[in-house]
This record gives structure tokens, C-alpha cells and sequence, in this order.
């Protein structure tokens, strides 16, 4: 970071004027395509705020005529009726999701950072082979494998619960992937310190070298809890009663042959957004660090 | 008495530093064999027969001489192919490029824009697709048939048309996933030390230069995993036609990929047998164009020196 300060230091005695024009051009670039990245999304929450004939009249728009503009599509979303007749099922929808997130990120980051330690910590006969096979479940994409499991989980009764979708996925490679990669940089000494103290194996694993995976876990965290919260293909496999629906399945059955609540699913797309956004703001960083890791050591 | 020393035995074995990395990998080994080798192999077995309700008969390679004769499947292959060629021409070198501008020293407040090119990737695949269903819609009030008005252009069917409807799809795919890979982009070109470009800067390298010769070999990595995750999930896309013609249906079939008719033939005709030789040979596709890529670009050669 401070050695490219010094290069572009360098290039303002050099070329001042042209590296402000420069700068300015880069900047308004940015600019440009931040504001049409973000229309989709600012479009579709002024349309949330219209009722549903006006936004089959308009479509999605920049039109901020504010006189149009009702909560009631809210309203509706939370259990009011809002003109309507039946009652929403967003927030059972909602709680749903919010739950499946929470014991997924809980249950997969937990058993992968067993199984990460397992393979990084000790020096075995199947360790590489075992590490081979964490890659090679990586290989496969989970749609070729999506009807076989579909099948086995109609087979061993699992359809319609939360456990048919959390455990196929809980070993998730990827996960287990990036947590080796963290914890091959710690010291072992720390496991033959502990050992030393009288501790077992499995305590020095809980309580000496999961505080010092802290970062590791907060990365996998945010990612996992991201993807839970918008996974849609394999939930809409295993769930049948809309009562369990999440959030993505749910706004997915507003969409129905006999017209479509277009001015609910807006409304309630862009409420779900609000949680991930949050999340994602604050823990940015964290996120980035989950995510990238893959990509730099190749 | 007795049963108190077998427990020892038996908690000896557990605690024992031999013992515990195979408990530490167990739900690995089960998860695998579970939920991975089990289906791998029931949907090999499924594509030699022809599995209805009472049971399956085996057909030998008949679901795959079918696939052979398939039209439809033609089609949904040559859809899948199409679209992962174009994203991959269209989220590589752009994203590349955006994430080189974001490292210079050009860009101000780089970390917002960031943020803003990430957020299409936090949203679901069924609010991306409303949204984008929408915007292109075919009624005159649609925002690309008011984009298209404001040029004197009479609106069009977007989604009912082959470049059109392929058009949505590749803007819904880019708006989603380049943030993302400028993010990784980004990472890759944090790892490259800054004094290769000033020794580089003290030989008169120009802008360009640096960024051939320096920028590019070093980003070769992170090149190559953008490219690999790139091929899977273009080979693999379903949820975004999925949504973007709300239903696996699309009008001749133009919005059809792979996985849109494994799960046509799998989940909604039940034919577990056809739509398991359809997996299959995605399978065989996507291993096949990885390999060819990883061998191109020199990856296995690297771990052989």
C-alpha cells in the first residue's frame, strides 16, 4: 500500500494536471456504473411503495410521483390486510428463513471445523486421500446430484423437514476447504502445550485452538449465512407445506398462472434484502476474506 | 466392575492421539459417503434403466441414444454452451479491468463503489429475476421498451426473441456477478508486490506494459479459479432463466439450459432414468472443459516442477 502512495506521489510531480484529469475521468466511471448497478434495485423500491394496478400500469420506473405512493403493500406483507382479503404468510415465511439460517451456519461451521482440523492438525494414513476427496466433491456441480438426493431423501423420509435441506449440505467442502487453508498457518506446538497441561485431544480442539480460528469463523459465518438466506433450488425440492416455506420459495409462489401479486413480491423482495444488507455492511470485510480465499492461491 | 474397565478401554482408545483425527474427520466420511457416492452412484445406475413407480428396468444405453436424437436437448446444450461462452467473455476481462482501475490510485472513494458493484450479489436469484422480469417486460410501459421509445425504436417482445431474451439474461447474469469477481480480481491483485511495478516504472514501462507484463502472469491464478468457478456455473445456470420467464417453461424453449431440462425430465415428467443421462453428461462436459483449460493454461505443469 505505501510503496504504490510513493509511485503515484512520483506520477503528480511528473504529470500533475494529467493525473487530476485522469482521476476525475476513473471516479466519474465508477459513478456511472454504481448509479446503473444500483437502478434495478432503487426502481424495484419505488415500486413497492405503489399498489398493484399502478405498478402493472408502469412497471419498473423512475418515477417519483410521490402522490401514488402507499405503505399498503407493507402493511399487507406484516399480517394487515391492506384491502386484501387473505392474510400474509411473509412473516411465518420470514421467521422461517431466519431460523434455517441460524442452524445452518451453526451446524456447518461447526462439523467443518471438525473435519478441518481432523486434516490439518494431525499427520495420518487417509489424511491426503481424505483432502483429495474434500476437492473432489468441489468438482461436481450439486445440480448433477440434485435428483438422486431428491430421491434419497423422499427414501429416508427426511421430505418436508428442515433436516432434509440442512444435511446434504453440511459438510459443505468448500467450507472445510477454507478453514484448513486458515488453520495450516497456526502453530501446533499450542496441541502439545495443551497436551502437556493434561488436556484431550478434543478439549485443546474447543478450547485452546477455536478462539484463535475466531476470524476464520466469522468469514465463514457471513458467507454461509448469506447463502442460506437466498438458497432456493434445494429448499424448493424438500419442502412441501407452505408453512415451511422460506423466504425465496415463498416470494417464488406469489408468482402464480392466475395473475401475479407483482405489488407483494416487490414489497417483500426488498424487505428481505434489508437484513443481508445490513449484515453485509457491517461485516464487509469479513466477507471478502471468506470469499476470496480460494481465488489467490489458486 | 467390568463394564467400568471396558469404558476406560474404550474412552482410552477415544481420547488417543491416534484415534482422534479420524473422530474429527468421521462426519466428513459420513456426509460423503451419504450424500455424495450414494447418489453419484444411484444416478449412474438410474441412467441405464427406466425407473417408474413399481420399480426400474434396466435399458442398457437406450436413455443415452435417446439423448443423441433429442432435439430439445440439442437445444438446452446448445443454450448452456452459448451462455457460458458469453459470460465468460463478458465477466473476465471487464471485471478484470474494473478491479485494476479500483487498485490504481485513479479511482476516489473506491470503497464505496465496491460495495455498490457487491450488492446484486447479496440479492436472491428470485428477486434479481423479478426485478429483471420486469424491466424487460413486453407491454410499452416496460423500462426497456421506455428505453427504447426515448430512441424512436418501436418496443419489442424481449423475452420472446433469441438475442433479445439472451440479452436479459447476460445483463441479469453481469449485474449479479461483477462485483464478485472484481472482488476476487481485487485479492489476486493485492497479492503482487508493488516493487515489481516500480522497478518496472524505473525501465520506462509504460501503463500498458505493466499491465501485460506484470499484472497479467501475476493474476494467472486468480485468472484461472475465476475461470474454473465461471465454466461450472455457466454450464450449471438454471435459476436465472428460471426465474427471468417465472417457470421452467420459456417460449421455444429459448431460455431451456441443461439443468432446466434435467429438472424438466427429473422433478416435473418424473423420469428419473432419461434426466439422470442428462446430469451425466453435463458432468462429462463440464470435467472435459475444465480439463482442457487446466491443461491449457498450464496448472498441472506447475505442480509437477
Amino acid at each position: 500500500m505505501a510503496k504504490t502512495l510513493t509511485v503515484s506521489k512520483r506520477r503528480n510531480t511528473i504529470g500533475g494536471t494529467k493525473h487530476t484529469v485522469l482521476s476525475i475521468l476513473a471516479t466519474v466511471f465508477f459513478l456511472g456504473l454504481s448509479l446503473i448497478i444500483a437502478f434495478p434495485l432503487f426502481a424495484g423500491l419505488l415500486a413497492s411503495f405503489r399498489p398493484g394496478r399502478e405498478l402493472i400500469r408502469k412497471g419498473l420506473s423512475i418515477d417519483l410521483d410521490f402522490s401514488t405512493m402507499t405503505l399498503d403493500n407493507y402493511i399487507y406483507l406484516f399480517g394487515g390486510n391492506g384491502g386484501k382479503q387473505d392474510s400474509s404468510k411473509y412473516f411465518m415465511w420470514f421467521k422461517n428463513s431466519l431460523l434455517l439460517t441460524l442452524i445452518t451456519v451453526v451446524g456447518t461451521l461447526l462439523i467443518c471445523y471438525f473435519v478441518a482440523y481432523g486434516l490439518s492438525m494431525y499427520d495420518f494414513k487417509l489424511k491426503n486421500l481424505l483432502f483429495f476427496l474434500v476437492i473432489a466433491t468441489m468438482m461436481v456441480p450439486f445440480e448433477i446430484l440434485m435428483l438422486p438426493l431428491y430421491q434419497e431423501i423422499i427414501n429416508l423420509k427426511l421430505i418436508d423437514t428442515t433436516w432434509g435441506v440442512i444435511l446434504p449440505g453440511l459438510c459443505a467442502a468448500g467450507t472445510i476447504f477454507f478453514f484448513r487453508q486458515y488453520m495450516q498457518g497456526l502453530p501446533k506446538e499450542l496441541l502439545d502445550a495443551g497436551r502437556i497441561d493434561g488436556a484431550n485431544e478434543y478439549r485443546i480442539c474447543v478450547q485452546i485452538m477455536m478462539p484463535i480460528t475466531k476470524p476464520a469463523f466469522a468469514s465463514m459465518a457471513i458467507l454461509c449465512a448469506m447463502g442460506a438466506w437466498n438458497n432456493l433450488l434445494w429448499p424448493m425440492l424438500v419442502y412441501r407445506s407452505s408453512n415451511k416455506f422460506t423466504l425465496p420459495i415463498g416470494l417464488n409462489t406469489l408468482l402464480t398462472p392466475y395473475g401475479n401479486n407483482y405489488d407483494v413480491l416487490i414489497a417483500g423482495s426488498m424487505f428481505s434484502i434489508l437484513p443481508v444488507l445490513v449484515v453485509f455492511l457491517i461485516f464487509q470485510k469479513y466477507l471478502i476474506d471468506g470469499m476470496t480465499a480460494g481465488a489467490v492461491k489458486g | 466392575m467390568e463394564k467400568k474397565k471396558k469404558g476406560n478401554v474404550f474412552s482410552h482408545f477415544l481420547y488417543s492421539q491416534k484415534t482422534a483425527p479420524y473422530v474429527f474427520v468421521l462426519p466428513f466420511l459420513l456426509s460423503f459417503a451419504i450424500f455424495w457416492i450414494y447418489p453419484m452412484i444411484s444416478t449412474v445406475i438410474m441412467s441405464f434403466q427406466n425407473v417408474k413407480p413399481a420399480g426400474a428396468e434396466w435399458v442398457g444405453f437406450d436413455n443415452y441414444a435417446k439423448l443423441l436424437k433429442d432435439s430439445v436437448f440439442h437445444q438446452a446444450v446448445g443454450n448452456s454452451v452459448l451462455y457460458m461462452v458469453l459470460t465468460l467473455v463478458l465477466l473476465i476481462p471487464f471485471p478484470m479491468l474494473w478491479a485494476v482501475l479500483i487498485d490504481s490510485n485513479l479511482v476516489k472513494a473506491k470503497g464505496v463503489w465496491k460495495a455498490i458493484l457487491y450488492i446484486p450479489a447479496l440479492t436472491s436469484v428470485v428477486i434479481s429475476g423479478t426485478l429483471f422480469r420486469l424491466m424487460f417486460s413486453e407491454y410499452k410501459t416496460g423500462f426497456m421498451n421506455q428505453v427504447l421509445e426515448f430512441f424512436g425504436q418501436s418496443p419489442i417482445k424481449w423475452l420472446k426473441m433469441y438475442p433479445t431474451a439472451y440479452f436479459a439474461l447476460l445483463l441479469l447474469c453481469c449485474w449479479r456477478w461483477t462485483g464478485v469477481n472484481m472482488l476476487y480480481f481485487l485479492s489476486g491483485l493485492k497479492n503482487i508486490d508493488p516493487a515489481l511495478y516500480e522497478s518496472a516504472d524505473i525501465d520506462g514501462a509504460s501503463a500498458w506494459q505493466k499491465f501485460r507484463y506484470v499484472t497479467i502472469p501475476l493474476l494467472k491464478p486468480t485468472i484461472i479459479y475465476v475461470l474454473t468457478i465461471s465454466v461450472y456455473a455457466g454450464l450449471a445456470m438454471f435459476l436465472e432463466s428460471f426465474m427471468l420467464w417465472a417457470g421452467n417453461s420459456s417460449p421455444k424453449n429459448i431460455g431451456l439450459t441443461i439443468v432446466g431440462y434435467l429438472y424438466k425430465r427429473g422433478i416435473e415428467k418424473n423420469q428419473m432414468g432419461y434426466a439422470s443421462a442428462v446430469g451425466l453428461v453435463l458432468l462429462v462436459v463440464a470435467l472435459a472443459i475444465n480439463m482442457v483449460q487446466l491443461v491449457a493454461t498450464g496448472t498441472f505443469k506447475k505442480e509437477e516442477k
